[in-house]
């Protein structure tokens, strides 16, 4: 089947390697005998509900990010009716951040945000930076764990009542405080972690096809395994580096 | 924090500092005693913690003065040319095995009784601190390319920095530019004394602009530049096509590049005082602006054309970055890679070259390579995919590095993840046939811990003792 992919300005949001949690995404859709068509959304280029099945937006500088927040805003509703619609969205980074409500800069100006996720992010002097472990239960009863790097200068906090990705084993998380990491609004995951965070846990990548194509089908397919011992050896390590370095200035 | 050293005479410390200075270079021999590498950074971490101050001291007794060189990539290679062509003309102070922060210059000028000029390159982070300490001769700054960002911060905050610094350099102080890269170009913009150097050869354009580019906004008003020719990454031909901010004119240039695949290259170097072919040993785009950087800089310390080309021409690698050991009946060739941008032109070169069957990459994640590992996805490896047939993965992130080609479409049964180093250089020396070459690429610390294990075999001598001789 094919799973069409909204790529959320892809020339100024790729940071940390974000065109590799694309490639996994491809390559595993593909292993299971469907075809992912990726295209990138821009500023001034239209968003039309029920057109994706699944939206992608990575992590930017600074620069870049203030350069593409109010194009990004104006993308605000058609991006939330979508999700709301039933579409799946992975956000990371920069792009989690401007998918919140508004993210205020050490300088004290406000950038504004899309509002899908019931989240603001303020910048803090210090960037946490390291690498994370957290453990998710985003199917009732399957708890699993993302292993992951963070960089973020942002704190983010979620809204009383909001959904984190996950709670942190080791690492700084959201805010460095509140022992949670990420957001989950439905089928719309945001997080801090890159890495890229989708190689070394494919789970993840299959959860985010299996809801693309929940929105076509209306039924989430439960896939066969694959061999996936390269990816748990990364997880291992990754996940043993932030037990060991991670959460420290 | 260099207060202090401008503040008070020089003389008043003559005598403490020879005695930290004869306990600091104890403790270089100490170090290598003890096993602990090449004892490189120790001494000048310990003169560094006695006095800080010690540094600028130490650099003011050099008669010729210091020329700082400075780049996410190439630094390393751009100072060993520079020191090739300036052996001859002065005796130098040089940090040739790469250790580059406060504590490696120290170091270096310790090492070196006797120098006549410091040459050193500087860690881009570590700049301003340098240069505010060593008041250098010439400062020369090849370019900014995104690189660990866990450790340096966003481009934008080292570009930042270096503005900083360049404002702060004395007027007479010469400024070398790469007028390629738009944030590095734009720092000559007021500056008296500045030379710029750039490529002008379209025909080596890359057809679009590379994953790995970074500043591709105008430094002034944040438009997407056009480019007439992109080289490497965002270095090339560009101009705003909004306000129109574009490329400086170039005072140093390369025309007329040759490629010779791993061979080496040749070009036609322009200079205000006249023209030169020069024919270089190293391969790849990248150390064309490596020897511009290089003939640039040392021209603005006085060195006739003649002298450049001899020494350029002269030169054979830097350290680590492209090295041929015999290994019995094989050689190994080593490139290091450090950053998407630096591992693209290895990538670039190894394909134009002939592309290697058995590869051998050592991936590690310390602080000197940087803890994320992320820079390995925006790495263009799948022009390699072509001809390889079997990848041996080694180093701390080696199964991180078997899934990057695993993604990339390389069959899983091609891959190999052996992460012990000694092994993997077993296993990739094993799947090389007799009189051929085995390709490798590591990061930093595994370019370090490989040419460690090379040198324990008795087939190089280890570093600290080149860098004595």
């Amino acid at each position: 089947m094919r799973i069409a992919v909204g790529h959320l300005f892809p020339d100024y949001l790729n940071i940390y390697a974000d065109r590799g949690n694309i490639a996994v995404l491809t390559r595993r859709a593909a292993w299971r005998g469907h075809e992912l068509e990726v295209e990138a959304i821009g500023a001034g280029d239209e968003l039309r509900p029920g057109a994706h099945d699944l939206y992608y937006i990575g992590g930017g500088q600074d620069r870049e990010q203030e350069l593409i927040a109010p194009a990004l805003a104006a993308l605000g509703e058609p991006l939330r009716e979508a999700v709301s619609g039933g579409a799946a969205l992975l956000a990371v980074c920069g792009g989690y951040q401007l998918l919140g409500r508004a993210y205020r800069d050490q300088s004290g100006d406000e950038l504004p945000g899309v509002g899908l996720f019931p989240l603001h992010t303020v910048a803090g002097d210090r960037r946490m930076i390291g690498d994370v472990l957290l453990e998710c239960e985003l199917e009732p009863g399957e708890r699993r764990t993302l292993a992951g790097f963070e960089n973020h200068a942002g704190r983010t906090y979620l809204d009383d009542g909001a959904e984190p990705l996950g709670r942190v084993l080791a690492g700084f998380g959201n805010n460095g405080e509140s022992g949670y990491e990420g957001c989950r609004a439905g089928r719309a995951i945001g997080t801090y972690l890159h890495g890229p965070l989708l190689p070394r846990n494919p789970w993840l990548a299959d959860w985010l096809l299996a809801q693309a194509l929940a929105q076509r089908t209306g039924e989430a397919p439960s896939f066969e395994p694959l061999a996936d011992d390269l990816e748990a050896a990364a997880h291992e390590v990754s996940a043993g580096r932030a037990r060991t370095r991670g959460g420290r200035y | 924090m260099g207060e202090q050293a401008d503040t008070v005479p020089l003389m008043g410390f003559r005598a403490p500092l020879s005695a930290e200075i004869a306990l600091a270079r104890a403790a270089a021999g100490l170090s290598r005693l003890a096993g602990a590498g090449g004892g490189t950074t120790v001494p000048g971490k310990l003169l560094w913690k006695l006095d800080p101050g010690a540094v600028d001291r130490l650099a003011a007794r050099l008669p010729l003065g210091a020329a700082l060189v400075s780049a996410t990539n190439g630094k390393t290679t751009t100072s060993a040319m520079a020191a090739r062509i300036l052996a001859p003309v002065a005796r130098l102070a040089h940090n040739r095995s790469g250790a580059n922060l406060v504590s490696g210059v120290a170091s270096a000028l310790l090492a070196s009784r006797g120098a006549e000029l410091g040459l050193f390159e500087v860690d881009e982070a570590a700049l301003p601190e340098v240069a505010r300490r060593l008041r250098p001769r010439a400062v020369c700054l090849g370019n900014l390319f995104r690189d660990q960002l866990d450790r340096y911060g966003e481009l934008e905050l080292v570009a930042a920095r270096w503005r900083a610094a360049v404002e702060e350099l004395p007027g007479e102080t010469a400024l070398i530019v790469n007028g390629d890269d738009p944030q590095v170009g734009d720092l000559a913009h007021g500056h008296a004394q500045a030379t710029v150097f750039g490529l002008d050869d379209p025909r080596h354009a890359s057809p679009t602009l590379q994953h790995a580019a970074d500043s591709k906004w105008c430094v002034r008003c944040g438009t997407p530049y056009v480019y007439e020719a992109a080289y490497i990454g965002h270095l090339g031909d560009y101009r705003c096509p909004s306000c129109g901010h574009a490329r400086p004119h170039l005072d140093v240039v390369a025309r007329a590049v040759d490629l010779h695949g791993l061979e080496g290259i040749s070009f036609e170097l322009e200079t205000p005082e006249g023209s030169s072919r020069v024919e270089l040993s190293v391969p790849g785009l990248y150390n064309v602006y490596n020897a511009l950087a290089a003939a640039a800089l040392t021209r603005a310390l006085g060195v006739p054309l003649e002298t450049i080309v001899a020494g350029l021409q002269g030169f054979s690698a830097a350290f680590g970055r492209f090295e041929r050991i015999a290994l019995g009946d094989r050689t190994l060739l080593t490139l290091l890679i450090k950053n998407p941008a630096g591992a693209n032109e290895v990538v670039r070169t190894l394909v134009a070259g002939d592309p290697p069957h058995v590869l051998l990459i050592a991936l590690n994640d310390e602080i000197a390579d940087g803890r994320d590992v992320s820079w390995i996805w925006d790495v263009d490896f799948e022009p390699l995919l072509g001809s390889l047939e079997r990848l041996v993965a080694t180093g701390e992130r080696a199964a991180e590095l078997a899934l990057r080609f695993k993604y990339a479409g390389l069959p899983e049964d091609a891959i190999e993840v052996v992460p012990e180093l000694d092994a993997a250089l077993d296993r990739g020396l094993e799947l090389t046939p007799a009189g051929a070459e085995l390709v490798a690429l590591p990061t930093y610390t595994a370019m370090l811990a490989l040419r460690e294990l090379v040198a324990g075999r008795g087939f190089v001598r280890p570093y600290w003792e080149e860098a004595a001789a």
